[in-house]
C-alpha cells in the first residue's frame, strides 16, 4: 500500500483575510487567501483547508468568493467549512470550487446534517471536524468534544462521537487538540491514535505542530492519514516542501517530489 | 477543437474546467445531447454516487448520443465516477445500468483499508497508452472513492493498490478513463490532461 500521508496547510479566515490568533483572541493578518493558495499549490500541498472562522452570515457572500479565488489558484483538493448549517450552504460552498464540506459544531447539534451532506454529495466530500480536549487523564484517557471554537462542551465523547459521525456517512474526520492547538508543543498523540484506531475513514491531525519531528511522529506513532498547520506555514517556519523531503528522508510515505 | 464537458449538474466540472483552461484549452459545458453531435472530444467528469449519474445521464437523454459519439471515434475521457459509468453495474447501485462500453462490475474497495481510498497514491502501468506519455509509477494521482473496476478488466492500462489491486487507467482505442481526478493531481494530472488534448488536436 502506498497511500501517501498527506501535508495540508489551513487558511483560517475571517471571510476575507487569512488571519491567526490563539482562541480567537488578538487576531492578526496573515495574508491574502489566493495568494497563500498559489503559494502552498506551487510548494507540493497535497490539499488545502479554508475555514471561516467568524462565520456571520453577513460575510457569507465574502467567503464564497474567497473559495472562488482560492480554487482558481489550486491543482489540489478543496476542503472548506466554518459555518455550515444546512444542505443550501454546503451546495453554495461546493459551487464556489470546494471538493469537499467541513461541518463541526452544527454537526454535533443537528448530527443528521451528516448524513444529508453525505447522501448529496458521497462519503468523500465530508470531513467532520472534531475539537477534542483532554478530561481524564491517567489509564483511562478521555476526550471531550468541544464546540463553538472550542470553547463549549458537548457533553460528547471524542471516540463515541467519531464513529457516530462515520456512521452517519462522515468521509474523513479532522481532529483538533484543543490542548495542543497554538502551543506549538506538538500533536497530540495519544488523541489522534486512539480516534485513527477507532474510525475507519482517514483522520487529518491537528493542532501543535511546529518541528519537522513533529509531523513524523504523528505518522509513524499517531497513525494519522493527514497533518494540517497553519502559522508554521504561513510564517515560513516549515515549508511544504523541505518537510516533505524530510519525511520521505524518514520513509514516511509522501508524495515527493512533489 | 471542441472539447465538450458533460455537465450533469454535479460533480467537479469547474475544477476539470480550470485545469483545461491552465493548458490553455478551451471546453463547452454540455448538458443535452445536441452538444455531443459535434463535440472532437468529449469528458465525463463526475464525483459523487453512480446512482445520480446515470440517472442524471438518462434524464438529459445523454446515453444514446454518448454511446455513438464514442462509437464514432470521437476521444473520450471520463474520470472517477465517468471511469465507472463506462461498465454494465455496480454494486453501489445495483438495480442501474451503466453504459456497459466495459463489461463486468464496479464493486467496493475491501474494507480491510481505510475507505474511502483518500489521498495521493502511484500506479503500476502495465501497457503503453498516450494517456500516460512522459508519466511513470514514481507520480503521484489524487484518488477519492470507495468502489473500483477489477484489475482483471479487459483495457486496463494501469493499476492501483489500495487493499487489493484495482483499475485505475482504462484504454480501449479512442476511449480513456481514470479512476483518480487528473484535475486535482498537481503536476503529473495536468501531463495526462495534456496527453488527452494532444490526441485531440
Amino acid at each position: 500500500m502506498s497511500l501517501a500521508h498527506r501535508i495540508i496547510p489551513c487558511l483560517d479566515t475571517d471571510g476575507a483575510r487569512v488571519v491567526k490568533g490563539i482562541n480567537f483572541i488578538g487576531l492578526r493578518d496573515a495574508g491574502d487567501p489566493a495568494e497563500l493558495a498559489a503559494r502552498y499549490n506551487a510548494d507540493g500541498a497535497d490539499e488545502l483547508i479554508v475555514l471561516d472562522i467568524a462565520a456571520s452570515r453577513d460575510h457569507r457572500p465574502t467567503f464564497l468568493e474567497t473559495i472562488r479565488r482560492v480554487a482558481a489558484e489550486l491543482a489540489i483538493p478543496l476542503a472548506a467549512g466554518g459555518g455550515i448549517r444546512s444542505l443550501r450552504d454546503a451546495r453554495s460552498i461546493v459551487r464556489a470550487g470546494a471538493d469537499k464540506i467541513t461541518v463541526n459544531t452544527a454537526a454535533v447539534e443537528r448530527p443528521e446534517l451528516i448524513s444529508e451532506l453525505s447522501a448529496e454529495f458521497g462519503a468523500q466530500a465530508v470531513v467532520v471536524a472534531i475539537d477534542a480536549k483532554l478530561e481524564q487523564a491517567g489509564a483511562g484517557l478521555q476526550w471531550d468534544v468541544r464546540v463553538r471554537g472550542g470553547r463549549d462542551s458537548a457533553r460528547l465523547n471524542a471516540l463515541a462521537w467519531a464513529r457516530r459521525a462515520v456512521e452517519l456517512g462522515a468521509g474523513e474526520i479532522l481532529l483538533t487538540s484543543v490542548d495542543r492547538d497554538g502551543t506549538q508543543t506538538g500533536f497530540d498523540i495519544a488523541l489522534t491514535s486512539a480516534i485513527s484506531q477507532a474510525v475507519s475513514v482517514p483522520v487529518i491531525a491537528s493542532g501543535g505542530a511546529k518541528t519537522l519531528e513533529h509531523f513524523a511522529q504523528v505518522f509513524s506513532e499517531g497513525a494519522a492519514d493527514a497533518a494540517l498547520a497553519a502559522s508554521i506555514f504561513h510564517d515560513g517556519v516549515q515549508s511544504v516542501r523541505g518537510l516533505k523531503r524530510f519525511l520521505a528522508a524518514q520513509n514516511i510515505e509522501v508524495r515527493f517530489p512533489c | 477543437m471542441n472539447v465538450a464537458l458533460i455537465d450533469y449538474g454535479a460533480g467537479n466540472v469547474p475544477s476539470v474546467e480550470r485545469a483545461l483552461q491552465r493548458l490553455d484549452a478551451v471546453s463547452q459545458r454540455v448538458t443535452q445531447p445536441e452538444g455531443l453531435a459535434k463535440a472532437t472530444a468529449i469528458i465525463l467528469p463526475g464525483v459523487g454516487h453512480f446512482a445520480a449519474m446515470v440517472r442524471a445521464l438518462d434524464e438529459h437523454n445523454l446515453r444514446s448520443a454518448l454511446l455513438e459519439a464514442l462509437a464514432r471515434g470521437v476521444p473520450f475521457l471520463g474520470i472517477c465516477l465517468g471511469l465507472q459509468a463506462l461498465f454494465a453495474s455496480s454494486d453501489e447501485a445495483p438495480a442501474l445500468r451503466g453504459l456497459g462500453v466495459f463489461s463486468g462490475t464496479v464493486k467496493s474497495l475491501p474494507g480491510t483499508a481505510k475507505l474511502p481510498h483518500m489521498g495521493w497514491n502511484r500506479l503500476r502501468i502495465q501497457k503503453a497508452s498516450p494517456l500516460l506519455d512522459g508519466l511513470n509509477g514514481g507520480d503521484f494521482f489524487y484518488f477519492a472513492h470507495t468502489f473500483a473496476a477489477a484489475d482483471s478488466t479487459d483495457h486496463a492500462v494501469a493499476l492501483c493498490d489500495y487493499g487489493t489491486p484495482f483499475a485505475a487507467v482504462l484504454q480501449h482505442d479512442n476511449i480513456f478513463a481514470t479512476q483518480f481526478h487528473p484535475e486535482k493531481s498537481g503536476p503529473s494530472g495536468a501531463r495526462l490532461l495534456q496527453n488527452f488534448m494532444r490526441l485531440v488536436a
